[in-house]
């Protein structure tokens, strides 16, 4: 009990961070209540998904910067291919999407192993490729989600006001991909390349296959944020958001090690709610949103310069 | 030699690494119900030969069976579905997962690995305990349990006792010695030689990547594993006799008392005096890269004092040794040189460093140190466009060219002359006996032990993280020195 | 190992690439312009030539920040932002305070966020990549606000920027006035002064520029606050060329100056390259660009062709450093 207590003391204090935060949202407008959850849930979606897709790989000892323009790629191509499709295309469209998603992850990783170039500037290059095929797909914003992938993340449950679908939808499908490779083999060998790659290898971890898949992962996360994006506006959007710098800052402050192998996916998962509740805080104290952009983008610089100072310190040590 | 029943077979193995060979022709045979020691001197080809026989390195020839099978594999899981399985010097363990955890990622029932950690003294062990919390000791017990519960047909230990308390040590022999007496096979990679004993039936020795003896372990065969492991260099007669200096009584240039640095340097102390040039003999990982690496202001110590000139200094960064006048030449080339840059690009680094010199280069200036420590290190000019294309002795030079152009006060050698010609050798020796001539003062580490005669004044001896011996160039043949390097001879430091 | 190596033809091409990497480029532009050529024949004039030169020249700016960074293994993604910053500051405050003011401000900005980049890199040591994003995040939120909270009276571009910008002297265009005397400072620098030596020093191997007393975050802080302020120096030059103050002036320029270095042979893991080879690399993908443009290719091609360039120049600079 108590060891689990110590292992998971950060992301426990990340928590109980969220609810102040969300009681300080309470404290500040009182009638802040089941419609403000559910826009936070909303916008937050697309960040907790990026999130969650980056966590793999840093976990794993990698980082993908392109997983901004794969999410754009994500998008656009759901909302070109939905835009006049029915209730049943669609959904063949959303499992294309997701296998494209993959598919992207796959290329980078790949790339990154065979090339033997580091991930930074292979993702990094990459960034530029799937930025180039979001706007070949789609020049400007446009294209069109059906209706129920839209009710997905709108609104709540009858009888559970308080609980956003958005909420649900990202515990679910988080739930179904990660939690099945957590508890098999694959997550400890995800953790394991992450950690020592040389003693992984050691104990006899296929560790490229291992960082392919942890790429792919990646970008099948990407692939499920994209679809948030357009599920959120109802539109595909080819320019990417501010999603690399923000899941980067969130997986850090969620508590995992640049460098691989310490943490997990629930902490950056509450990371992201926090930041965007400071954010929305802002926002009702009236704060003009760009301000409140300069302090966000200010507290995710920090965040990182903090996780680098710590990791550094660890390599010493 | 050859054993009909030999479970471990390798013949001939042979390994090279671009110019580097590291392994010309090594064998080794274990049978069932043996412990086979595999020892070496520094450079005898060991770590490679380990590396291929656990399959982490593929032999260029020869061949390793296990079992009758050929079993030359290109993987460490390879190896181990062969039926051998290595615990390495580094516990081969994933820091941030649980004992546990660990043992699922590699495959391995739970149950024979508690009984195993319960028979090596840890039974108290948490399966849940996360590897980075535990200490080092601990963690070779467990990477060791881990080996023992695959029940493995040859079992390959790499200096397993290292920073292992005693009390574990005996424990851990006991086992070893109870997996052979029930048949099974093991190679026990060690420097100790009362452990050797103890334990082992044979010892295969290695020189030079070669495998220059197999014996039979009795009383008294110490000798004759140092001899072999020298060679035929006992005999050879050092030819350069020189006068040995008397040791100034006036405040040394470098007084180090009770260094302590990392979990292998543990209490070290010596003079280094103004005019001498001070060996510093150590079999692999004794602590005298930590020492070297202390000193250059590289790595903090965690205790002990550094005097140079009689007043106290601590390092937070190479730059204060630079200005005391502490500079290192490290023994791995590529931890020096710039590869890609010019020779002179590479000399004049340390003219550069400091912020005062951010502005113009005095071309000519630059150019005339330069050539001075080229002319003075007699570097092969032809290639100057990339230090990368120059053989490994002429970058050595490069090395330590770079603190001949900026005037030498105190010079640290790590192995200067390792994997390099005999002819840049000898330039090297006497050059440190000029540099000391001139009023330098040098520590000089070596892994060749001859060249404590060729090349110091004295020589400390460094076994297990402390000075064990002190020795004069005069005494300071190969066998003395070798003898003192294995902790055979060791007395309490004066 | 040895001197005494016999290449093959393949890797004494390779060799060539990567020492002198200026003939090959040179090459590669003058075929490009024969295409160009062949393309549209009659595209070729006196004014071509100087409409690509005053093109490049912001370009080859620009890239002089990825250039010095990439140097020691680095990298500046922020030069277009604060390019954009500095020209946006200054048409906007000359109106109000004057210009040498608004100069003054504007390059101080420049200064500023260089320093933040310098901070977070030298001494936290974030990887350059996702600082200089950072900051330049949070430097657009800050251009933003500006936006909002100061009341423009309206935009003034300083006259001699528009001379600088836009026009010409002998048929070329006088941007080259600030060009030439910069871009020979620069290739001075990197090769006669102590800190361009150290910029390679570091990016060949850090360790041994530690080792050899060289205090690595003083001269990471200097460099990135030096590309601040040429970024900041190009978006003014920028700024009198485009003639207009927009938030997202310099943006589009990010990606190409990356690309421009990594063309000209400067190794993104540091070590290895030069200006020279910039400055040709900035004028191959203006000629590119203007081909691109003569065959359509949309925007979204163009990003692709990029990033695609990036990654086999930097797979095949492995392959050739690896042979050796």
């Amino acid at each position: 009990m108590r060891r689990w207590f110590d292992a998971n003391a950060w992301t426990l204090g990340l928590a109980v961070l969220l609810a102040a935060l969300l009681l300080a949202t309470k404290l500040i407008q009182p009638g802040f209540g089941v419609s403000g959850l559910d826009s936070l849930a909303r916008a937050a979606l697309p960040f907790a998904l990026a999130t969650v897709g980056m966590a793999i790989v840093v976990l794993a000892g990698g980082i993908d910067l392109s997983i901004a323009a794969m999410m754009a790629v994500a998008s656009v191509t759901g909302a070109v291919l939905m835009d006049g499709a029915s209730d049943g295309q669609a959904a063949f469209i959303v499992l294309g999407v997701l296998g494209l998603g993959l598919l992207m992850g796959a290329v980078n990783g790949l790339l990154i192993v065979v090339s033997r170039v580091p991930d930074i500037v292979v993702t990094l290059a990459m960034l530029f490729v799937w930025q180039g095929v979001a706007l070949l797909i789609l020049n400007a914003p446009g294209g069109a989600a059906v209706p129920w992938l839209r009710a997905l993340s709108t609104g709540s449950f009858p009888g559970l006001d308080w609980l956003p679908r958005a909420v649900v939808f990202l515990a679910l499908v988080t739930a179904l991909i990660w939690l099945p490779i957590r508890r098999a083999k694959l997550g400890l060998r995800l953790y394991a390349i992450g950690s020592d790659p040389l003693a992984a290898f050691r104990s006899g971890v296929p560790v490229g296959q291992t960082r392919i898949i942890a790429y792919a992962l990646c970008g099948l996360f990407a692939a499920l944020g994209g679809l948030s994006v357009t599920m959120g506006t109802g539109i595909g959007e080819p320019i990417p958001g501010p999603y690399l710098l923000a899941s980067v800052a969130a997986v850090v402050l969620g508590g995992v090690v640049l460098g691989g192998g310490r943490g997990g996916i629930l902490g950056p998962v509450l990371a992201v709610f926090t930041l965007r509740t400071v954010r929305m805080d802002l926002t009702l104290l009236s704060v003009d949103p760009n301000v409140a952009a300069i302090v966000e983008g200010t507290i995710m610089v920090a965040v990182v310069m903090f996780g680098a100072v710590l990791a550094a310190r660890g390599r010493k040590g | 030699m050859p054993d009909a029943a030999a479970v471990l077979d390798a013949t001939g193995v042979a390994k090279r690494f671009g110019a580097v060979v590291a392994l010309k022709n090594a064998s080794l045979q274990v049978a069932a119900g043996q412990v086979v020691a595999l020892m070496g001197a520094n450079g005898a080809g060991k770590s490679t030969f380990v590396k291929i026989l656990t399959g982490v390195l593929k032999p260029d020839a020869g061949h390793v069976k296990i079992k009758g099978r050929d079993s030359t594999v290109a993987s460490p899981a390879g190896a181990r579905k062969w039926g051998l399985v290595p615990v390495y010097q580094e516990p081969s363990l994933i820091p941030d997962l649980s004992v546990a955890d660990n043992l699922r990622l590699a495959d391995t029932a739970i149950e024979p690995f508690r009984h195993w950690v319960a028979e090596l003294g840890l039974p108290g062990l948490a399966p849940d305990a996360m590897i980075r919390s535990l200490p080092l000791a601990s963690l070779r017990i467990v990477d060791l349990a881990r080996a023992l519960a695959l029940e493995p047909a040859v079992l390959l230990l790499d200096e397993l006792t290292a920073a292992l308390p005693t009390d574990l040590v005996d424990r851990v022999l006991k086992v070893v010695r109870a997996q052979a007496d029930g048949g099974r096979s093991v190679i026990y990679v060690s420097h100790r030689f009362n452990e050797i004993a103890a334990i082992c039936d044979r010892a295969t020795v290695l020189r030079d990547g070669l495998t220059v003896g197999d014996v039979k372990i009795e009383p008294g065969i110490e000798e004759r594993i140092v001899e072999m492991m020298l060679g035929g260099a006992v005999a050879a007669a050092v030819s350069a006799e020189r006068p040995v200096k008397p040791i100034p009584s006036e405040t040394p240039r470098l007084r180090v008392r009770s260094l302590k640095t990392g979990t292998r340097l543990t209490d070290v102390s010596f003079d280094l005096h103004q005019g001498e040039v001070l060996g510093v003999v150590a079999l692999e990982g004794q602590g005298q890269d930590e020492l070297f690496d202390t000193l250059a202001g590289n790595r903090k110590p965690s205790a002990g004092t550094v005097q140079v000139d009689g007043a106290p200094k601590t390092f937070a960064h190479p730059a204060d040794a630079i200005a005391a006048g502490l500079t290192l030449v490290p023994g791995d080339r590529a931890h020096a040189l710039l590869m890609s840059r010019s020779v002179r690009e590479n000399i004049a680094v340390p003219l550069l460093a400091r912020v005062r010199n951010w502005g113009a280069i005095r071309m000519r200036d630059e150019a005339a140190k330069v050539d001075k420590a080229i002319d003075t290190l007699q570097i092969d000019t032809r290639a100057l466009g990339e230090v990368r294309r120059l053989s490994g002795g002429n970058q050595q030079k490069v090395t330590i060219a770079r603190w001949i152009a900026k005037g030498v006060q105190t010079l640290l050698l790590f192995d200067p002359t390792r994997g390099i010609d005999i002819r840049t050798k000898r330039q090297i020796y006497a050059l440190v006996r000029d540099l000391a001539d001139q009023g330098a003062a040098v520590l000089f580490y070596t892994s060749e032990l001859a060249e404590i005669r060729l090349a110091c004044d004295r020589a400390v001896v460094i076994f297990n993280g402390r000075v064990v011996d002190v020795i004069d160039a005069r005494d300071a043949d190969e066998a003395t020195l070798m003898r003192a390097a294995y902790g055979l001879t060791e007395k309490a430091p004066a | 190992m040895t001197l005494t190596d016999t290449p093959s033809s393949l890797s004494r091409f390779g060799r060539l690439m990567v020492d002198r990497p200026l003939l090959p480029l040179i090459g590669l532009l003058v075929l490009l312009i024969a295409v160009l050529a062949i393309l549209n024949p009659g595209v070729l004039s006196m004014f071509w030539a100087g409409n690509t030169l005053k093109i490049a020249i912001p370009l080859a700016m620009l890239a002089a920040c990825q250039t010095l960074t990439m140097l020691t293994g680095g990298i500046d993604l922020s030069v277009g932002t604060v390019a954009t910053i500095s020209a946006y500051l200054t048409a906007t405050l000359a109106p109000l305070i004057g210009v040498p003011p608004a100069i003054a401000i504007a390059l101080a900005s420049a200064v500023v966020i260089g320093l933040v980049n310098g901070f977070g890199i030298a001494v936290c040591r974030v990887h350059p990549l996702i600082m200089t994003l950072g900051t330049a995040l949070i430097a657009t939120g800050f251009l933003l606000v500006y936006q909002r909270y100061v009341i423009a009276t309206g935009v003034q571009i300083p006259d001699f920027l528009l001379w600088l910008g836009t026009g010409r002297s002998f048929g070329l265009p006088n941007s080259l006035a600030l060009f030439i005397p910069f871009a020979v400072l620069i290739i001075w620098a990197q090769r006669r002064s102590g800190f361009g030596r150290l910029l390679y020093a570091i990016g060949a191997n850090e360790a041994a520029a530690r080792l050899s007393g060289v205090r690595v975050w003083q001269v990471h802080l200097t460099l990135y606050t030096l590309s601040g302020v040429i970024a900041g120096v190009t978006g003014l030059l920028y700024l009198g060329q485009i003639k207009t103050a927009s938030l997202s002036l310099a943006l589009p320029l990010d990606l190409p100056s990356v690309a421009a270095a990594v063309i000209g042979g400067t190794s993104i893991f540091g070590g290895r390259g030069g200006y020279g080879g910039t400055i040709v690399g900035a004028l191959i993908l203006t000629v590119l660009t203007t081909m691109l443009t003569l065959m359509q290719i949309p925007e979204g091609g163009r990003r692709i062709l990029f990033g695609l360039i990036i990654l086999s120049v930097t797979a095949l600079f492995i392959r050739l450093t690896e042979r050796n």
